[in-house]
């Protein structure tokens, strides 16, 4: 679904990627961890068009077609979506008013018919009340004085709405609650299927035990230096990530 | 919930619109028997004054009225203070008196300017009524004489006096003669002195005691006065324990020849009576160079005579090359209120200076003052606000906010509050905030599928918010797509 071939980005002139390959099939979840600044969510803007980021080399198709050539906006059509790190506060718009807008470009992308009022009321509820969100919520602003937590299971309520292709979850497990997180895994574990695929940004193994992972990455200065299975995971919670880096720097000598 | 709310905003101001579509279509038919375009020459001495009045056929009171108005609008100078700038004005190269001009008659909107019907189209005004306001013949396919008299009834049986300010001197010269000036005197400013000299027709308005205006009343409605846009004069009057609710102007793009428009508004709030006042202003800004456009130089002002009055000013300002306004609310009866919020949009070469005067008298007199401003393009816009609280206005309060949101880095965003207290059990309290449409704020609503014109449109009406709030439903709705279309283009 996603294959990214050799990808390098600058910010502000310092590059910040310097040649990722990573290819994700449609069903699977990966999970990337690393260091903090490492470039996690550098990569999860430039896959989704951030324009402060700047690609200098590289591919990345998306279900074939490149993704690079496309506006932010066209790139959430195709089903591309970003569960921010640090969710975004509009205020006076309404989470409605807002998902509304959203679902419908969507929608007219895809050329279907706009959802009316109604059916739109009772598709929120019923998301909102899988996360255990109040109807209160869904009237309030966007992510205005939401507390951390409601802002992460907030994120997680766009993408059940809008039912996307491909998801990034940016440290969405950052700032929950035990019995948030459960709530948020579990909202990711519904939606979840053959067609969508996932890549999650987490420091913790504990994410990890919820969002079942097929494969782990581990991301060090804007390369990946190491794959592989769910057991990659417990093991950088066991050790850290030095051995890792170690390896990495002795294979360079 | 708010989904539907909204929809019901929208169905209602539909049959709003069906409405609209009678009663505007009255002033075509009313006016082309008496359409015989009569334009005095230019300049203007006590001759032309005589001149008006006498076409108006008023009374010689009137007459002495707008003649010391002139005399004292001699003596006057042009006011300096606003921060806006435009070339000297030359008074006597302009013609004061034009009785209501033709517009040219098309044969079809394909006729019609299109940038024009572009816009038409934006703010979704039917096709019928989109001919009307570019001129285009009609047929009258239903009998509009009857909306506007079963209109006229409803109002004439709770005895609201609804009618053109020459109707009112005319036949209600008692309430003209104790109210008119009593609140903008001729002697308040240079362009108050000259509106009275010279002013040609406006609304006038009259609710007696204990009477709720059972519609909101608006431009649209009032009979035998269209073309007043120049030096219009509008007095309101809510007598004891009543209420009304008045519109003013239209949301679709209004080109006028007369470059100075210089309006007076008094409005009198006597006990217990409310008055809310709406006004959404789109006059020609002029071009995208700047050229051209209204000058737009207003005097409003609102008396809460009666203890436990109300007067609530809500605006919506878009258009013009310069605007210059500040409705104000004078709280002289006890436990008074005053409100004033406002939307204030320029762009391209735009200058508006804008806010309000809250002048506390009374006792626990109280006024909410809430001002957005938006500038793009090369556009400047200022914020004007002054509160006073007088010596005996003993527990008076004033809460003051205002944002101003910056598009570009080519726009001007000012703030000049003016804060005077003689009484120290007074509370006042001033917010102010400057921000930019945030890049992180478009980008994060473009990850959700929606398009850069469609971000910037949401975010700016989401600032807006608490003034759209106060309008009357069916202005709300037009008001933010009004709001959208003088943005166009100003990001990204
Ligand atoms: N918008 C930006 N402006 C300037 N520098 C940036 C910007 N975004 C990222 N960087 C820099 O790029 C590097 C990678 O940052 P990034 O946010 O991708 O790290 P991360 O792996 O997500 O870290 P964390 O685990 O702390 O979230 C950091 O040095 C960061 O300071
Ligand atoms: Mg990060």
């Amino acid at each position: 679904m996603l294959v990214i071939k050799n990808l390098k980005a600058n910010v502000e002139g310092k590059e910040i990627l310097k040649g990722i390959n990573l290819e994700v099939k449609a069903g699977e979840i990966h999970a990337i961890m690393g260091p903090n600044g490492s470039g996690k969510s550098t990569l999860a803007n430039v896959l989704t068009g951030n324009e402060n980021y700047e690609v200098t080399d590289g591919e990345v198709l998306f279900d074939g077609k490149n993704l690079l050539e496309m506006d932010p906006e066209t790139r959430a059509r195709e089903g591309m979506f970003l569960a921010f790190q640090y969710p975004i506060e509009i205020p006076g718009v309404s989470n409605a008013t807002f998902l509304k807008t959203a679902l419908n470009e969507i929608r007219k992308y895809k050329g279907l018919e706009e959802i009316t009022p109604k059916e739109f009321l009772a598709l929120i509820k019923e998301k909102a009340s899988l996360l255990g969100m109040d109807d209160a919520m869904i009237s309030r602003y966007v992510n205005v004085g939401f507390s951390g937590g409601e802002k992460k299971r907030n994120e997680i309520l766009q993408m059940l709405m809008l039912e996307p292709k491909f998801v990034l979850l940016d440290e969405t497990d950052s700032g929950l609650d035990i019995d948030a997180l459960k709530i948020v895994a579990n909202g990711v574990n519904i939606y979840k299927n053959p067609n969508t695929a996932f890549l999650v940004v987490t420091h913790y193994q504990r994410l990890l035990n919820y969002i079942v992972p097929d494969f782990v990455h581990v991301l060090y200065k804007g390369r990946i230096i190491k794959s592989g299975t769910k057991e990659l995971a417990l093991e950088l919670e066991d050790k850290g990530y030095d051995w890792l880096i170690k390896e990495e720097e002795m294979e360079k000598v | 919930m708010n989904e539907i709310k909204e929809k019901m905003k929208v169905e209602l101001s539909d049959d709003m619109k069906v409405i609209d579509d009678l009663t505007s279509s009255e002033y075509k038919w009313g006016f082309i028997t008496d359409i015989e375009s009569e334009t005095a020459a230019k300049g203007l001495n006590e001759n032309v004054i005589r001149m008006i009045s006498s076409k108006k056929n008023e009374p010689e009171w009137m007459t002495e009225w707008r003649l010391k108005a002139y005399r004292y609008w001699l003596k006057m100078e042009e006011p300096k203070w606003p921060n806006v700038h435009y070339p000297q004005i030359d008074f006597q190269d302009i013609s004061y008196y034009s009785a209501p001009k033709q517009k040219p008659k098309l044969n079809s909107l394909d006729e019609v300017d299109p940038e024009l019907l572009k816009t038409f189209e934006k703010l979704g005004i039917p096709l019928e009524e989109q001919k009307i306001l570019s001129g285009v013949a009609v047929d009258a396919v239903f009998d509009s004489v009857s909306v506007a008299t079963t209109f006229k009834e409803t109002l004439k049986e709770k005895g609201i006096i609804f009618c053109s300010i020459s109707e009112a001197i005319q036949e209600h010269p008692e309430l003209v003669k104790k109210y008119l000036g009593s609140v903008v005197p001729y002697t308040d400013n240079f362009y108050a002195a000259l509106n009275s000299a010279v002013f040609s027709d406006g609304s006038f308005i009259y609710i007696p005691k204990g009477v709720r205006c059972p519609m909101e009343l608006s431009t649209y409605f009032r009979i035998n006065s269209q073309e007043t846009g120049q030096f219009e004069r509008t007095l309101i009057i809510a007598d004891d324990d009543s209420y009304v609710s008045y519109l003013e102007g239209c949301t679709a793009p209004i080109r006028d020849n007369n470059q100075l428009h210089a309006a007076v508004v008094e409005l009198i709030a006597l006990e217990n009576a409310e008055i809310k006042y709406s006004t959404v202003q789109n006059w020609y800004p002029g071009d995208k160079e700047g050229k051209g456009g209204i000058y737009n130089f207003v005097t409003k002002r609102g008396a809460c005579r009666g203890n436990n009055s109300k007067i609530s000013w809500t605006q919506v300002e878009t258009g013009s090359a310069i605007t210059w306004k500040y409705p104000s609310c004078i709280l002289q009866g006890d436990n008074s209120v005053g409100e004033f919020y406002s939307v204030a949009v320029t762009n391209n070469y735009q200058q508006a200076d804008t806010g309000t005067k809250m002048i506390h008298i009374g006792k626990n007199t109280r006024s909410t003052i809430i001002s957005k401003g938006i500038s793009a393009g090369r556009s400047n816009n200022s914020y004007r606000g002054l509160v006073r609280i007088g010596k005996n206005a003993v527990g008076a309060r004033n809460f003051t906010q205002c944002d101003s949101m910056l598009m570009g880095d080519k726009c001007g965003a000012h703030t000049f509050p003016y804060i005077e207290v003689e009484n120290d059990t007074a509370k006042v309290e001033h917010e102010a905030t400057t921000s930019k449409v945030g890049e992180d704020q478009i980008f994060y609503l473009n990850q959700r599928g929606i398009s850069t014109e469609d971000a910037v449109n949401m975010i700016v009406n989401g600032f807006c918010k608490e003034v759209f709030n106060e309008l009357p439903m069916e202005f709300a709705v037009e008001a933010q797509k009004l709001l959208a279309i003088s943005l166009e283009g100003s990001v990204g």
